[in-house]
Parts: C-alpha cells; structure tokens; sequence
C-alpha cells in the first residue's frame, strides 16, 4: 500500500483555496482589525472562535480560548470563515421562468411566493403548503420558522433536517428519560472508568471531543468502541467491535443480557428510581452473546468482555451517535444503550451517563423551539392542551388557533406523491444531497407547486425551486445555539448579509407581513425574537427562562433547563434520580431486535454504510466551495476491504461500480483493511453524479422517522468507465441565472416541471 | 537557549484531521501557505497518521539555515528558526533539501522558500502557535515537558534524535512511548 501524501497546501497559484483571495495581497496589520467572539457554524461541538473583522469584512479567524473547546478548532472550524465573503454566495433573489430561474428583485420574488401560497392555500387548504428548516442556523431562526408555519402560513405541516439527524436518540430520550438532551456532558469522560461508544466516529464528526476520550485513557479509564471501521478512536480503544451495519440491539440485548447473568445490576437504583425492569430482562433472557455474534459478526467472547468490563465499572459513561441512530431500529437501538444505563445505575452521577452526541451545530436548540413537527417551544408536546394555551397566550392567539401537530418530513413526502402537500418552503437544508434515494426526491421537489428555497449559497436542492431567497449566514446576526451538552452559546454579528441578501427572519417576518399576518410577528431583531422564546420556552423541558443574552456574555454558554436569571444552568441532567415523568421514574424500554431494512442477498451481496468526512459537513453547500476542505478532500470514494478487492479483481486506485436497487455510480476504489470485510462505506457529502444517496433506501424508523443511511445492499464490480467527475456546486453567473441552467432545468423538465 | 515553552509532537494522539494544516495557513507571516506536514503511515492497513512540524534544530545548528548560501535563514536567541527572509531567499531550494524532516517549501510561482517560525507573531507575544493551539486531540502541544510528562503516563519526550551517523538536538520535542529507544529506528542503509 503507498504512502498517502496530503495534497500540497495551496499557495499563491491557488486563489480559490486561499479564501478568493491570492496570499500575496493579505493585509496582517490593519488597525482597524477587531476580533468578534462567537463560535463556528458547523458541527454540535460548537466550537468558541474570534472572527477578525477589517473594514467591514471578516478577515480571518483567530482561537478563542475562554470557551469549552479551549481555542481548538478542526479544518472546517478554521476555514468557516472564508463562507462570508465567498464568491459563491447569493446576493439577489431569483424566480424561475420559462428558460429557468433568473435574477429577480426582492418584491417580485415575494410577491411569487405569497401568490403561490395564495392559490395552493385557496384551492386545497392551509395544509397543503409546509416548511421545512435546518438545524444549521440559530434557535431564534429556527423558532420564528415554527411560529410561521403554525401561525403565519397557519399550516400543521412544518418539520426539520434534524429528522436526518436526532430524531432516534429523541425518541428513545423521551421514552426513557421524558426528556430530550444529552444527559452527562461530554467532560464527564474525565471522571468515568469506562466509557462505551456506538457508532461515534469522533475523530472525524466531533473532533475536538477527541480530547475528552484521552482524559479517560490518561487517568486509566477503558474504552469499548463499536463501529464497522477503524476509527480515531477505535485506535484509543481496549476493545473495538466491529458489528455489521444496523445489528447494534443484538449487541446491546447479549450484553444487558450478561449484565443480568453476572449479576452486575444495580438493583437498588433499579427498584427505587425505575419501571420495567423485569420485562426488559425477561425479553433479553434469550440474548446469548454466542447468538448475538453471530448477528453481529464479532467474537462472543469480546461481547461478554464489553459486558464485563461495562457492567463492572463503577461510573461508566454511554454515547451513541448516527451509527447507532441512522437505522430502522434508530429509536429501539437507541433504547437498549439506555437499558443497560439504567440496569447498571450509570446516570445522573459524575463520570457515570449517557450521552447521544449531536451532529448539526444548533441539532439540540433547532429541535427544541417549535420547528419539529410534534413539538412547541420549550420541548412541549401537542398532547399537552396547557402547552398549547402557554404558547397561543405567547404568540397572541386564540389556542383553536393553532394547528394540530403535523408528521414528520419522510411523512409528508408521501402526502406530496399523493398532492396533498403541494407547497414547500426549504430554509437552510439541501436535500439534494441530503435525503434517501435521490431520484425520489428529485421527483417529489419537482412535481410541487411552490417550492421556496432560502439560502446562502445556490444548493442542488436552490436549483429545483420556484423562488429562491438569498438568507444570511450564522455571522450576519446575532442568536443563540445549543450545543450537544445543551450548553446555550451565543453567535455574534460579524458583518451583514452580503449585497441584496436579508437575514431570515427578516424574510420569514416580510413573509408573514404580505400574507396578513405581520401582526404576529412585529420584529426581526434577534434580542427581541430571544426574548419572546425565552417566555414561550418558560415551564417546558426546554426552558430558557433565565438565560438572557446578557448572562451569555457575562459567564459563558449556560446548560438548559435554566428556569431563572439566578439559576446556574443544568450541565449534568438527573442528578436527584428523579426523571421527567409524573411518577419521576426512569422507564425500560423491551426491544425486539429486527434485521437492517434490506439485507445482502445474491444480486445485492454487499452492504453499504454511509457516513462523512471531517473535511465536510452535511450536504457540503457551504463545505464543497470552501478551496481549503476541498483540497483535503475533493470527493467520495468507495471504502472496501482488501479480500473482497482481491475476490473482485479490483486494486487500490480502480473505477468501480456500485449498483443499489435504487441507483448505481461509479467510485475510485480505496481499498483499506480499516472497514469490514462484507461491508463498503462512502462519504455522503457530494451531489449526483457522486451521491451515496443515489444508491440508499427510502425506508425509515417507524418511530422517529430516521433514515436508514446506514444499512443497505449494494452490488459491486470493477468498472470499464472511469470514476464520474465530482461536480463543481451549483453557482450563478453573471447573466443572473444558474452557471448550470440549461443541464438542470432540461433535469427538471424530464419530470414536467414547467415555469409557474 | 532554548525556547520557554515548545511543540510536543505526539503520533499516538493524531486523529488526521488536518486542523493543524489548515491552522498553519492562517498564520500572518505566511497566510495561505501551510508548513505542515501531515502523513498517513499506511493508510492500506491503519488510519495511524503523523504530523510533522518544523522542531527547530539547535545542535547542530538548523541544517536549513547552514545550508542557506545566502543567510537568508537567521535565529533568533529564543531558539526560533526563522523563515528564509523574503529580500534576501534566492529560491535555490538548498534549505529544502538539507532539512532532515522534510519542512521547507518552496513556492514555485513566487520562486521563494518558506517554513515555519513557531508563528513568531503569536508566539513572542505569549500567544500558542495556530498549529498545536487548535489541534483538537493535542497531538500537537504547545507547553512544557514538565507539563507534557505528568499528563500523559506511560509517555516521555525526547528532543534528541539520530540520524545514521548524526545526532540532532532540536527545540520541539517529540512524545514517545516510556519504553522508546532510539535504537530501535531502523538506519537507513
């Protein structure tokens, strides 16, 4: 195998890597540099960073060293700031005519989109139009979109990415603990014995947590990681179980199972602060680690031992993240990890949790404040007839005002194939790339009516629309986010939206404003939107009560629930043993395990597992244009282990193809003994011709509606075309239009969609 | 003398993030070009990686600078090696050839070597070098062994290395197992 050679750095001859502007003309010493404290706009750990900022423009980044990541930053944490003044971006609005989108001003894009709504309202009703946010932007963005749908556009429909994301651990959170967020902040490594990580590649997904997993090791705590691959910290690991995709309950089950066989339970913590206990170990009383091997691929001895070593420590902590999450199972997987919590009495102390490691960098607060489709702010549930008074009293309405619930994004599809859902409006998501089966979405985005984009770079998913909306990035306003420990930090105002480009809010107010009902929502002012959610969240799970901008500044992020202004924050959940339900008993979930959506077969041999890179982030809108994280990592590849290479004829560097029931592409060949040997991984982030989700399944949790990015059959073969080209993202050019128009529209018109 | 506090390089810690090679880009005295150095050992058979920083020889003095037909790569007392000075460099590349750890580089469009100078605007005024202050697994470190040696058990530096028939002091250290030997690296033939 050779020696892999990071690509040189870029230089002077490499405009675009140098942030689109040559080195040679970068100014150090400007007197007017000051540096903004905030964070980065990328992952859960949201990192603490400085922006420098020189005549109105960000200049550069410097570490910021008063916040949890202690000034370290990964590769897209340093080059986050080269997306503000970035080429790529959108400055002017766009509709689409008959030759495609073009440049429009703001009142005729807007106008566009109230008209749609208008009509699409009229004829079939107020829940035919929906929306759909990222968890990629601040809380405030992400309450004011919950508040539009419901109130402004009046719709039951409106859901978030973070259904690709959180949704399994959610729901196994609130059907075990009542309650949503990680419970141990990640710190807590420092003080565990053992620490039992599932399908968490933090190395590359979380890389400045690493930190915390070596404090474990140094003070001679034991790591069990389980994942397909070699990872970072699977190098770090005692013990690392490589299962096959998508079989972790019967890992979990056998090892509840041996828990129980040895003895290793905590009963007093099981009889005073649990129920259920007795059903969950009648329902793993089958659950040998010999016949969990061989479901899951790995010795039975290792399971015993990952039982042993877990059951016995006297604080161990438990994370789980996508690889775990992103299954059929999602949700039951995500149960049985907090089964063995329970069982051994591991949570709610120092050192002895559970936490389920968030991906998008506001996945916690974006999920909590009203843009999920079951959920008001405050993590307030529809069933709840006192938090729909709460909320309707917040947001000055009648509670008959407010739509029922609505069902999640991979639900609504359905109701979109079948027209009942004929409007859309995407703000900050790219599904695109994002979403399972690529042909399907492709179809559904193409065939509705409206379909509204607000972004700020032109996504695969902008190229799709009737009105896109040049929205602003997480440095052009203020607002807050939650990090994966809940810890509530504050983004800070940079610079402001470049050329004609608004911030969010103002478009989702000016929105509300031109359909009737500005009423609702009198301010786009950051403070003043934190303020309102701060009353709307008061009481719920999710309460933000006490933590005001101020306090931010003032001491730092701070942990929800924060009920009062003199309350410290909550960095560490449970710690009185008493859950969020009435009886404040924690609850055993039984799960039954079931296969992955589509097993190997003859025509499909292979597995496929799909995941990401630490050079990208989600769908690669901001990350593929970034010059820097492109010459880290220009494209997707097909992981494969050296036997199946060998059976296959195919070497290190080889086109291949990989064919789903869904799709086929055609890959370089990276052939690396680091992955199982029936299994094949490809990174995610790139668009057709080179999306791994042209080839994974539409099929979904029953519970949380997740994904199940991460198990499906594939066929492999070497290939006589070479690989496909990546393509460049999708840009306007100076006609106003789409650099790609002719080929995406001529896309577009294969499944009738026709100018509106 | 030698430098207060140094980089600690530690192989075992690096996850291959590429933090530090793009930390390194955004230092003032060389923005857009990263000195870093990043390696997968084998990436057929491990993820293993390893970073390579400039360790800033002092015995003998930096090769790059003796080498350097010009001067044009100077120290200063703390210890720091300095890049080659841009008036001076003739881009001979002899500095790129001479370092035993393969850091200068040279930049063929501006026709001028580069290498690292420990962010000698960050580093002189108190400030850690971009490299070892965002690396996220500390990998890289920018401290004292004293620091380094009670934090991480089972590990000791070394600042001492043999090349063939040479030996070489350096400023930065690297992070070896308590039971490394020197001996142990194979000798090139």
């Amino acid at each position: 195998m050779g020696k892999f050679h990071m690509p040189t750095p870029p230089g002077v001859a490499d405009m675009h890597g140098a942030g689109g502007e040559s080195a040679g003309q970068w100014e150090t010493d400007r007197p007017d540099e000051r540096w903004v404290p905030t964070h980065c706009s990328f992952c859960g750990v949201q990192c603490g960073m400085h922006l420098r900022v020189a005549g109105g423009r960000v200049i550069g980044v410097e570490p910021r060293m008063d916040t949890h990541n202690r000034g370290k930053l990964c590769p897209k944490g340093v080059a986050a700031y080269q997306q503000l003044h970035h080429p790529d971006r959108l400055t002017y609005p766009m509709v689409r005519d008959a030759d495609g989108l073009r440049r429009a001003t703001w009142d005729e894009a807007l106008d566009r989109v109230v008209d749609g709504i208008r009509r699409i309202q009229g004829g079939h009703g107020k829940d035919a139009v929906a929306t759909y946010g990222g968890a990629s932007m601040s809380t405030e963005k992400t309450y004011v979109l919950g508040k539009f749908a419901r109130i402004g556009l009046q719709t039951r429909y409106t859901d978030y990415n973070g259904r690709m994301c959180m949704v399994s651990a959610g729901s196994a959170n609130f059907a075990s603990f009542g309650v949503d967020r990680t419970a141990n902040p990640i710190s807590d490594m420092a003080e565990a014995d053992v620490a039992l990580v599932l399908g968490a590649n933090v190395g590359e997904t979380f890389p400045i947590f690493i930190r915390h997993y070596w404090n474990l090791l140094d003070r001679g705590g034991t790591l069990i990681v389980v994942d397909p691959r070699e990872t970072a910290l699977s190098r770090m690991a005692r013990l690392h179980l490589p299962v096959r995709p998508g079989t972790d309950a019967a890992l979990l089950l056998a090892m509840l199972q041996v828990v129980i066989e040895e003895d290793l339970v905590d009963h007093d913590f099981v009889a005073a602060h649990t129920n259920g206990f007795d059903e969950v170990a009648a329902s793993v009383a089958g659950w040998s680690p010999e016949r969990a091997a061989e479901i899951c691929g790995v010795p039975a001895g290792d399971i015993r031992e990952a039982a042993l070593l877990y059951g016995r420590a006297d604080r161990a902590m438990l994370n789980h993240a996508r690889g775990l999450e992103h299954h059929v199972m999602g949700s039951r997987n995500a149960m049985a990890a907090i089964n063995l919590c329970l069982a051994t009495g591991n949570i709610g102390r120092a050192g002895a949790g559970y936490g389920t490691v968030t991906g998008q960098g506001n996945g916690q607060g974006g999920r909590e404040h009203g843009q999920k489709c079951d959920q008001l702010p405050g993590q307030r549930f529809f069933t709840d007839p006192g938090a729909i008074e709460h909320v309707a009293e917040v947001w000055g309405v009648d509670p008959s005002e407010i739509p029922p619930a609505g069902v999640p994004i991979f639900a609504q599809l359905e109701l979109m194939e079948a027209g009942q859902i004929r409007g859309l409006i995407n703000l900050c998501s790219n599904p695109m790339v994002s979403w399972p089966d690529e042909a399907r979405t492709r179809r559904i985005l193409s065939g509705l009516d409206l379909y509204v984009v607000i972004d700020i770079f032109l996504s695969e998913s902008a190229l799709l629309a009737d009105v896109v909306l040049p929205g602003s990035a997480w440095a052009e306003s203020d607002g807050v986010v939650a990090n994966s420990d809940a810890l509530v930090c504050k983004y800070n105002k940079a610079v402001d939206p470049p050329g004609e480009a608004r911030t969010d809010i103002w478009i989702l107010c000016e929105l509300a404003r031109r359909l009737g009902r500005g009423r609702y929502f009198p301010t786009d002012e950051p403070r003043e939107v934190f303020e309102e959610l701060r009353r709307a969240s008061a009481g719920g799970r999710a309460d933000y009560a006490g933590i005001t901008y101020d306090r931010i500044e003032a001491e730092g992020p701070i942990a929800w629930p924060c009920p009062t202004t003199d309350h410290p924050g909550t960095p560490r959940m449970f710690t009185d043993r008493r859950f969020y339900f009435p009886d404040g008993r924690a609850r055993f979930n039984a799960v039954a395990y079931e296969p992955p959506a589509e097993e190997p077969d003859a025509d499909y041999p292979y597995r496929l597992t799909t995941g990401r890179v630490v050079a990208h982030y989600l769908s690669g809108n901001q990350t593929r244009r970034l010059g820097y994280l492109t010459d880290q990592t220009a494209g997707p590849w097909l992981e494969i282990h050296p036997h199946t290479a060998a059976t296959l004829g195919v070497a290190d560097g080889d086109p291949m193809r990989v064919t789903s029931r869904r799709g086929s592409l055609v890959l370089t060949a990276k052939v690396v003994a680091t992955i199982r040997a029936d299994t094949v991984f490809i990174p995610y982030h790139w668009a057709n011709p080179v999306a791994a989700n042209q080839l994974t399944i539409a099929r979904f949790d029953p519970k949380s509606w997740i994904p199940a990015f991460k198990a499906c059959a594939v066929r492999l073969e070497r290939s006589e075309v070479p690989a496909s080209p990546v393509p460049a993202p999708p840009v306007t050019d100076d006609r106003g239009r789409p650099a790609t128009s002719v080929e995406q529209d001529a896309r577009s018109a294969q499944f009738g969609r026709t100018a509106t | 003398m030698s430098m207060e506090r140094s980089i600690f390089v530690d192989p075992s810690r690096c996850i291959a993030c590429g933090a530090c090679v793009a930390a390194c880009r955004e230092c003032d005295t060389h923005r857009g070009k990263s000195m870093m150095n990043l390696d997968f050992i084998d990436r057929g058979s491990s993820i293993e990686a390893l970073p390579t920083v400039c360790m800033h020889c002092s015995d003998p003095f930096a090769p790059c600078a003796q080498v350097c037909p010009v001067d044009a790569i100077l120290s200063t007392d703390d210890g720091v090696v300095h890049s080659p000075d841009v008036s001076r460099c003739i881009g001979c590349s002899n500095c790129v050839h001479a370092c035993p750890w393969g850091v200068p580089k040279f930049d063929p469009v501006e026709q001028l070597a580069y290498k690292c100078n420990l962010c000698y605007d960050r580093t002189s005024v108190g400030l850690g070098p971009m490299c070892a202050t965002v690396c996220p697994s500390d990998a890289l470190y920018y401290g004292t062994a004293a620091e380094v040696e009670a934090a991480r058990p089972n590990r000791r530096v070394i600042d001492v290395f043999d090349f063939g028939e040479q030996e070489l002091q350096t400023g930065n250290w690297m992070v070896v197992p308590d039971d490394f030997h020197l001996t142990t690296l194979p000798l090139v033939p």
